[in-house]
């Protein structure tokens, strides 16, 4: 059992929460992410880690009410149990890999959008603490659907966009990262997207024109979260890799984004899934 | 020889195939006892019993099928759990016609002696009267053992190891324990909570400790547990949950899946049962591919979650390397068998779902080394098969987690944990038995594995001090 220890709402239907969990604080790195359950009816949920401290040992996940699953996770009060929370899985952020030296010289733009911020924000925090002082992009439909801005402010230099211009730049994230680039004489040795995966498709595009490597974060369907099951298999450079152990994070210029987009929707239409159509019949 | 036996083999009463394909109930009733203490007097307790030999574990059958013709449960269950700490399961799910039943002197001529459901019979028994059986007595030696999943190679291992002295701990990553007894074997097949369940309580009762949500490589390290946890050995019995893939064109389509990922979602998951969360793809007419005993436990699923359901094999029915008695079950349910049958691809509507495979016909040709005749493509004999869901049943390799973050432990070309016969890797201290030394196997060749383990470690750790 593990305890959920705060509770905030960052935006309507996205919630943060701190949970107890000292195993998976100790061992948790930039990039990975844990599987949790609510209940003994519940669904295994991947989600990936958004801060983890080691001295409370508290791990912080951020998630969005979509179907059952997500909206039973964020019920639960603070003071309440997760009957599951595994972990931490996947491996950690490449950035890890980097020697100190070319790490002090990489110029890295991180581009978050939607519930892919808080994501973002350990490996931005990583990068503050190892001397590096990363862009950050982050982009909402509209201002009240922003998420962790203040936390990254600290952290990384902000760059805010909105689809409807109520705050930042009229515009999207792939919009605001060429105008960096293009009108801000910005440069980059990386870019690291993670946010819904049509976004992640096209910023990864706009990267590659601009001949930049780039890393996405993959949120595919998962049961086990460890190796078992292959439900989230996505195609890479033409190989089939497993999202849960080959990634979660992998090349943005060689994901089958079509793919993976078409493989998160295979239960879109199963009533389970469904708040509204799921409804109990064999047990009356 | 003891007396001659005229008694023909007493049937196991068995759920009615049409009904039980539309259930997850447990197809067999198991023996009532009249029926188990009658089936018992059908063995002639052979002097040089072929089928002690014949059992992986060497579980002294006659012995105990003796003391059931002498009403004895309690004496029968003391012979069996001196070398099976899981008999409800092993009952269940051991290829019996391939061991002690398969070696049996009256299978000669007529029908060996049903030793497994026997077995069951006395497993469940004791499972009904836990709290009456006598526990072993035991001296703690100071030592502490973590163990690496809690599959039947663990629990073997972890019973001994407890029996031995030593404190235990078992590490496990899924929410359940059991590892393939709970997210692999289907519920009508071994019940979870009758049994898998019952048998853990009793390894639990001997002292051992369990830790669920525990990925071993991940959340600590084999090294962490030697260098920093104060355990003195580790065993690995992380069994082989890396499914495989035929590599095939329209495999990522929506609607395929693996075995492992289908069978978890409904056993582990619970997917077939609407008080669960987790959805599971229900298709019209589902094509498992593969002819092991996951692809009959796929298939068998598809069948209950009301599709209608197909097995694809490449070689020919003799060759199935499933249970003769799963095979007979999923023909009697309803499954059909295409044999002789070998995908090349995948075939997906306008939306990437599945809507077909396309398969040629093979034929058997010169063995191959496996000993089985070779199956070869016969020219020109494409064919599709209309589907909905494609399920591949291909088999298992291990986990390559422990592989990568364990320093000196070799791995064979296979991913498969080097050991030696009593379960020593090449890392010193750290041990390893069943699937993940073997690839994929069965139940009882990891427990057998387990306990070599317990006693090869038990060796370690008595030389080392």
């Amino acid at each position: 059992m593990f305890e959920v220890v705060t509770k905030r709402e960052l935006a309507p239907n996205i919630v943060e929460m701190k949970v107890k969990a000292p195993l998976v604080a100790a061992s948790a790195k930039p990039g990975q992410f844990i599987i949790v359950r609510t209940d003994r009816y519940g669904e295994r949920i991947p989600l990936t880690i958004c801060d983890y401290d080691t001295n409370d040992g508290t791990v912080t996940i951020v998630t969005q009410s979509i179907g059952i699953s997500t909206r039973k996770i964020n019920s639960l009060e603070a003071g309440e149990y997760f009957d599951d929370f595994a972990g931490p899985l996947g491996n950690p952020s490449d950035l890890l890999e980097l020697p100190e030296e070319e790490l002090k010289n990489h110029k890295v733009l991180f581009i978050a959008g939607g519930v892919g911020t808080a994501p973002v924000y350990p490996q931005v925090k990583w990068l503050k603490e190892h001397g590096v002082d990363p862009d950050v992009i982050i982009g909402a439909r509209t201002k009240d659907l922003f998420t962790y801005v203040s936390e990254m402010q600290e952290v990384g230099n902000v760059y805010l966009c909105t689809d409807d211009g109520s705050e930042g730049f009229h515009g999207n994230v792939t919009m605001l990262m060429k105008d960096l680039i293009d009108n801000q004489g910005k440069k980059y040795d990386r870019c690291v997207i993670i946010g819904p995966m049509i976004m992640m498709k096209f910023a990864a595009m706009t990267a590659k024109q601009y001949g930049i490597p780039s890393v996405v974060s993959l949120n595919a369907l998962m049961v086990d979260g460890t190796g078992m099951c292959g439900a989230c298999r996505v195609t890479v450079g033409g190989e089939t890799k497993f999202t849960c152990v080959d990634g979660p994070e992998f090349d943005g210029a060689l994901v089958d984004f079509d793919e993976a987009m078409r493989r998160q929707n295979m239960y879109k239409n199963n009533p389970k899934t469904n708040p509204e159509t799921h409804k109990c019949e064999c047990h009356g | 020889m003891a007396k001659a036996n005229k008694i023909p083999r007493v049937p196991v009463r068995e759920q009615d195939p049409t009904e039980r394909a539309k259930n997850f109930e447990e197809v067999s009733h198991g023996y009532s006892p009249e029926e188990a203490y009658l089936e018992a007097t059908r063995c002639l307790n052979c002097s040089n019993p072929r089928c002690v030999a014949a059992c992986p574990v060497h579980i002294q059958i006659p012995q105990f099928i003796y003391h059931l013709t002498e009403k004895d449960e309690m004496g029968a269950y003391a012979i069996i759990s001196q070398d099976n700490s899981l008999p409800s399961v092993c009952g269940r799910v051991c290829p019996q016609e391939k061991q002690c039943e398969g070696s049996c002197i009256l299978g000669i001529k007529g029908q060996p002696v049903a030793c497994g459901s026997l077995e069951r019979y006395v497993g469940d028994w004791a499972i009904r009267h836990q709290s009456e059986l006598p526990k072993p007595q035991i001296t703690k030696n100071g030592k502490k053992v973590a163990l690496v999943g809690s599959g039947p190679a663990s629990l073997a291992c972890a019973t001994d190891l407890a029996k031995f002295g030593y404190k235990v701990k078992v590490f496990e990553a899924l929410h359940q324990l059991g590892g393939v007894l709970v997210y692999g074997i289907p519920e009508f097949r071994l019940p979870k909570e009758g049994v898998v369940e019952k048998e853990v309580q009793w390894v639990k009762g001997l002292g051992v400790e369990f830790e669920n949500d525990v990925v071993v490589g991940r959340t600590f390290t084999i090294d962490d547990l030697l260098d920093k946890m104060g355990y003195d050995a580790v065993f690995i019995g992380s069994g082989a949950g890396l499914p495989k893939f035929m590599g095939i064109e329209g495999e990522n389509l929506n609607g395929v899946f693996s075995a492992n990922e289908y069978l978890t979602r409904a056993n582990l998951m619970h997917a077939y049962d609407c008080e669960y969360d987790t959805p599971i793809y229900l298709g019209k007419k589902v094509v498992v591919v593969g002819g092991g005993n996951v692809a009959m436990d796929a298939v068998r699923t598809a069948k209950r979650l009301g599709a209608e359901a197909i097995i694809v094999y490449r070689r020919s029915e003799a060759e199935l390397p499933a249970r003769a008695e799963e095979v007979h079950h999923a023909k009697q349910e309803g499954i059909i068998f295409k044999m002789l049958t070998n995908p090349i691809k995948v075939l997906g509507d306008e939306n990437g779902a599945v809507k077909g495979i396309e398969c040629v016909e093979m034929e058997l040709g010169e063995p191959d080394a496996s000993g089985r005749r070779r199956p070869v493509v016969k020219p020109d004999s494409n064919f599709v098969i209309d589907c909905d869901v494609v399920i591949m049943a291909l088999g298992t390799s291990p986990n390559p987690l422990i592989k990568q973050t364990t320093k000196g432990l070799e791995v064979n070309k296979h991913g498969c944990v080097v050991a030696d016969e009593d379960g020593a890797t090449t890392r010193p201290g750290v041990f390893a038995g069943g699937d993940t030394v073997t690839g994929a196997a069965t139940v009882i060749l990891a427990m057998g594995a387990g306990r070599k383990a317990a006693k090869a470690i038990h060796e370690y750790l008595s030389h080392e001090s």
